[in-house]
């Protein structure tokens, strides 16, 4: 255990080159993901806030559920999607990174989506009667809800990366752990310690949470100093 | 004033608003003409606040209705502004708030600064235009909700208990920013419990009473000798706190 703490420290500090390609992979697909979702999400979130329609109560319960959706269902869903028998199999998009983007964003949608309507939702309830009477409707003062609590939504968008960073279930299944081409952090991790290769898969784990935290620790210092500014 | 005249007067015709089974609005007509200032006076749970919100168009009149001179409805929506109780200002400078109100009330971009900065130096917060709204104090913040209401050039300004949450030197701020309103030429139809403000703002009183307009009085006449018990009552029990 010490052995390949300490190399696995090694490894991290040599600054390994396959180490590298790994976690700049692993962050490549998650971020996109989270853009992707981030701007699917915030809409769909500030719209099932502040929109009232048949079937909404029951749409906000589904989004909610899908929060704690499955990664390894998720995985299974996009291959289907994406096997060469499936219904978008000539895009030839299995086992390529594009692929990990999709299924980490059906993953991460749910969550910057369902976070998003409850923060629009809680400012709706200060705000409605005073964009109302400006005039303020529907787009537009959804809109404007966004923008104004743009500060509370980053907590949103960390929770849906925290999620894409960590899952595993999904990206191996639509990726196939394929050596310099679709491996990632926590693929790597899993099939290392298989393996048996715990150094690696040990300064992978140490990789993995230091870039959480730190992004963390990044968003936490930009939301405290914007809302000292701004109240 | 456009050309096809004011939006006013507003008629109420036998206005009911009930929620959750409770009658709050109980059967108001009456006529709201340009001219004196009006103040909605009556205890707390008398519907002041519901009765202002039903005469700005936030609430829906369970029957009754409210009829504008004006048919056009964008335009009676124009005509009015409302300054609430506890000021709503968006998370930019206190310019930018009055220039959000101006563009969704489809000022030209090319006048809304300008007329922003003048409605600020209206109300005194000329040097304070830069700074973001939410950390001016709570009497500043109801001053920029003022100056954002006096920007748009509302024909008819609604306030609902505006300084309720103010210390007395804020609220003399605010009561003579309402009186600058006033001798301006815009219509005042303010709600207060204050017997004082409601003295020194108004030129005529509705007292509300359970959801009841009880009695409509010039201010003197209204304080000399109500005409009704709830009004008397009501008078000696609130002197003693102005």
């Amino acid at each position: 255990m010490l052995a390949a703490t300490s190399e696995g420290l090694r490894l991290v500090a040599t600054l390994d080159l396959r180490l590298w390609e790994i976690v700049v992979l692993s962050l490549a697909v998650s971020l996109s993901a989270v853009l992707l979702a981030t701007l699917l999400g915030l809409p769909l979130g500030a719209a099932l806030a502040v929109g009232r329609f048949p079937g909404r109560r029951a749409l906000i319960v589904l989004l909610n559920a899908l929060m704690g959706l499955p990664p390894v269902v998720v995985g299974l869903l996009v291959y289907l999607l994406l096997s060469r028998a499936g219904p978008l199999g000539e895009f030839g998009l299995l086992f390529t990174p594009p692929a990990m983007v999709v299924a980490q964003t059906i993953l991460v949608l749910p969550i910057i989506a369902a976070l998003c309507r409850q923060a629009v939702e809680d400012a709706w309830v200060e705000y409605e009667e005073q964009l109302r009477s400006l005039g303020a409707h529907g787009l537009r003062a959804a809109l404007t809800l966004l923008w104004d609590i743009r500060f509370s939504l980053v907590t949103a968008v960390l929770a849906g990366l925290g999620r894409a960073l960590a899952e595993v279930g999904a990206v191996i299944i639509v990726g196939g752990n394929i050596d310099g081409v679709t491996r990632v952090m926590t693929t790597t991790i899993a099939l290392e310690t298989s393996k048996g290769d715990l150094p690696l898969a040990l300064s992978l784990g140490f990789i993995l949470i230091a870039l959480v935290i730190l992004l963390n620790a990044v968003a936490h210092l930009i939301k405290e100093a914007a809302q000292r500014r701004y109240g | 004033m456009a050309a096809s005249g004011s939006v006013l007067p507003m008629e109420l015709r036998d206005l009911r608003f009930a929620a959750g089974g409770q009658s709050i609005i109980d059967g108001i007509s009456a006529t709201i003409d340009a001219g004196p200032a009006t103040i909605i006076l009556g205890a707390n749970g008398a519907g002041k606040s519901v009765l202002m919100r039903l005469m700005h168009g936030l609430l829906r009149p369970t029957s009754g209705a409210i009829v504008w001179r004006a048919q056009d409805a964008e335009r009676v929506q124009r005509g009015q502004a409302m300054v609430f109780q506890r000021p709503v200002m968006l998370r930019r400078s206190a310019l930018a708030n009055i220039v959000y109100a101006l563009e969704l009330a489809r000022v030209p971009a090319g006048r809304r600064e300008r007329q922003a900065m003048d409605a600020l130096r209206e109300v005194g917060l000329a040097d304070v235009a830069g700074r973001p709204a939410r950390v001016l104090s709570g009497g500043e913040q109801q001053r920029l909700a003022l100056a954002r209401a006096w920007a748009l050039h509302p024909e008819v300004l609604f306030l609902d208990e505006p300084t309720a949450n103010l210390d007395p030197g804020a609220t003399r701020e605010i009561e003579n920013v309402i009186k600058a309103f006033d001798a301006s030429g815009t219509k005042i139809v303010m709600s207060t419990h204050n017997l004082g403000q409601a003295r020194r703002l108004g030129d005529e009183v509705l007292f509300l009473h359970q959801g009841r307009l009880v009695e409509r009085a010039p201010v003197d006449t209204f304080f000399r000798q109500p005409a009704s018990a709830e009004a008397a009552a009501f008078i000696n029990g609130e002197l003693p706190w102005v």
